[in-house]
């Protein structure tokens, strides 16, 4: 259907909407930018001062001013670390598992697909699966253990698919190599593929585990503490993290305790941003230093 | 073998890692510990199934359990969610429709936004301005929800409020268009993946015909990427539903039937964290409600995922 209108006209119209769909685009892209600046000055603004040393190195308290996120701090250390030794090895593992080993079967196809729809579980089923594996059937009560394990579970998808990436980075050719010198298939991949493939996995591991960082939800279930007077001493202790913390503090009517929650925000993004950055400082440091 | 080759040349080098001239006992040793580490890695690998198998065994006996004192009819019917109260009544659809309200909201905003974003990024935007979008959208991604959950009820809300004078202090708008942000990246970037996938000589054709660029765009290649489009939004919807922290900070824990964005919903994942973070007991019907509300969630987002998977499958492998 071609529109009865002069050809200048025509013209004048079509321009009229490119220019408007360039600037509503702009302007919608804006969006995403703005609120992302909004958030950011927002969260600094109001809990930039409460970053005194005493927010560091105190526990939780009823008052606002005394309260600090020290066990909350330590124990998202703690969480990361735990969980890190738990699901790294494993998640590897899978990955090398399917890169390398795996033939092109039903079962196979079976773990892909699966693996897949593990990532996109709600973190709150995760929690409930936590809940009942590990508090309850293996008696890890309301332990870091518990948690760990859980959100090793929870990071396991997107470790194995980062890790997968990275040992793709190794040309096949090395791995022809090393079996046309008569190496068995776990010879080639500890000593030929893995040296060249430790920088880009560990890079996509780092960046899967940032996620555990932030994750809320399923400590909540799987019983995250709140109120904690003490360190964990042990993985079977009681704990809390940085994100539960935060929660906490956000849903009390207090404003003070909302200053608080945004002095565990800035904590917590400033985490996160070591940790990516550290993973990201691991890529370029050991990209130029590749073997091949 | 030559005895005169240094033996330092291996340290550039890959180490040699078969013996010369191993003996049959060697042999057998290789095999045997390639046996070990094959199997071992088979079982991290088979440690994703058995998770599956896990989640799905815990979600429908525990369920089989509160289904044991609640007709599913009555569950999936009823209007009125007060397990925790002494006359007890099981009715989900409160929290059902305080999820599907959220999500709906949260779509409202992302849909547009994220694919106007990815047009632009993928057909306009000089390489500039996709330098500074990107990672925008990554970051966005990478924030906890939780932080995004604050944002909501300490800022959004009190914002809302003065334009709109009726917005309950907990309310279904803000957190589903925080919720909106927060599901952004994810059908921005795989919007955008759809627009690349289709063929320039689409493109090409529809301009020689003298069509306009944003004729182009919008009647040749969105229409032609429609099913990736469409399987970003369905994830998006399905991140939404399973969402947590954002709801249950800012949306409130009260499951009102309502259709009403402006007022106070429960959502289920909220609800799920509100029953474990208060002390029922355990073993008791109400404490068995989170189960049945979680296979409920587990299979709304895995119905979601899995025909959002099958679409993209299928424009992965069709040619244009």
């Amino acid at each position: 259907m071609i529109p009865v209108v002069s050809r200048s006209e025509w013209r004048a119209r079509e321009r009229r909407r490119e220019h408007l769909f360039q600037i509503v685009s702009a302007l919608v892209v804006l969006l995403a930018i703005t609120t992302l600046v909004v958030l950011l000055t927002k969260i600094l603004l109001e809990g930039y001062a409460r970053l005194n040393p005493q927010f560091f190195t105190s526990f939780p308290s009823r008052r606002a001013e005394q309260a600090g996120i020290l066990p909350a701090l330590v124990g998202s250390a703690y969480l990361l670390l735990l969980t890190a030794a738990i699901a790294i090895p494993i998640g590897v593992g899978a990955a090398i598992y399917l890169e390398e080993f795996a033939k092109h079967n039903w079962f196979t196809r079976l773990i892909e697909i699966n693996i897949t729809n593990l990532a996109g579980v709600p973190s709150v089923i995760y929690g409930l699966l936590g809940l009942q594996v590990f508090v309850r059937t293996l008696a890890m009560d309301r332990s870091l253990l518990a948690g760990a394990c859980t959100m090793a579970l929870l990071a396991l998808p997107v470790i194995i698919t980062a890790a997968r990436e990275g040992l793709r980075v190794v040309p096949k050719s090395l791995r022809d190599g090393s079996l046309a010198l008569g190496a068995t298939q776990w010879q080639t991949v500890r000593h030929t593929v893995l040296p060249v493939a430790v920088p880009s996995v560990l890079t996509g591991v780092i960046l899967s585990l940032s996620r555990v960082v932030g994750e809320t939800a399923p400590l909540l279930v799987v019983g995250a503490v709140v109120y904690i007077g003490t360190l964990p001493e042990s993985v079977f202790s009681k704990f809390t993290v940085l994100p539960v913390q935060v929660y906490n503090w956000t849903t009390r009517p207090q404003h003070a305790f909302q200053e608080n929650a945004a002095g565990g925000i800035i904590v917590l993004l400033a985490l996160l941003l070591t940790l990516n950055a550290v993973a990201i400082y691991m890529r370029n440091h050991f990209q130029k230093r590749l073997p091949i | 073998m030559p005895n005169n080759t240094p033996s330092e040349v291996s340290v550039t080098y890959p180490r040699a890692v078969v013996q010369v001239g191993s003996t049959a006992r060697n042999r057998r040793r290789v095999r045997l510990e390639e046996k070990i580490v094959r199997s071992f890695l088979f079982l991290c690998a088979s440690l994703g199934v058995l998770t599956t198998f896990a989640i799905v065994f815990i979600l429908i006996s525990e369920s089989l359990g509160f289904f044991e004192h609640v007709s599913p009819g009555q569950f999936l019917t009823g209007t009125v969610w007060t397990p925790t109260f002494a006359n007890p009544s099981f009715g989900v659809l409160p929290l059902v429709l305080g999820t599907l309200l959220t999500s709906l909201i949260a779509l409202l905003l992302a849909g547009p936004v994220g694919l106007i974003t990815a047009v632009y990024l993928s057909e306009y935007a000089s390489p500039r301005v996709r330098r500074a979008v990107k990672p925008t959208l990554e970051v966005l991604a990478g924030i906890p929800t939780v932080v995004y959950g604050y944002f909501a009820l300490t800022f959004l809300t009190p914002l809302l409020q003065r334009l709109l004078p009726g917005l309950e202090g907990f309310n279904a708008l803000s957190a589903g268009l925080v919720m909106g942000i927060m599901i952004l990246p994810t059908i921005a970037s795989l919007s955008e993946d759809a627009l690349y996938a289709v063929p320039n000589s689409l493109r090409y054709a529809s301009l020689a015909l003298g069509a306009t660029r944003f004729q182009t765009v919008w009647g040749v290649v969105v229409p032609a990427a429609m099913s990736g489009v469409s399987a970003s939004f369905l994830l998006g919807v399905s991140r939404a539903i399973g969402e947590t922290m954002i709801v249950a900070i800012a949306a409130g824990q009260q499951p009102n039937f309502t259709f009403n964005p402006l007022r106070a919903v429960e959502t289920m994942t909220a609800y799920i964290v509100r029953i474990t973070m208060g002390d029922t007991p355990h073993g008791s019907v109400e404490y068995r409600t989170i189960f049945a509300v979680g296979l409920l969630l587990f299979l709304m987002t895995l119905a979601l995922n899995l025909i959002s998977e099958r679409i993209r499958q299928r424009y992965k492998g069709a040619r244009l």
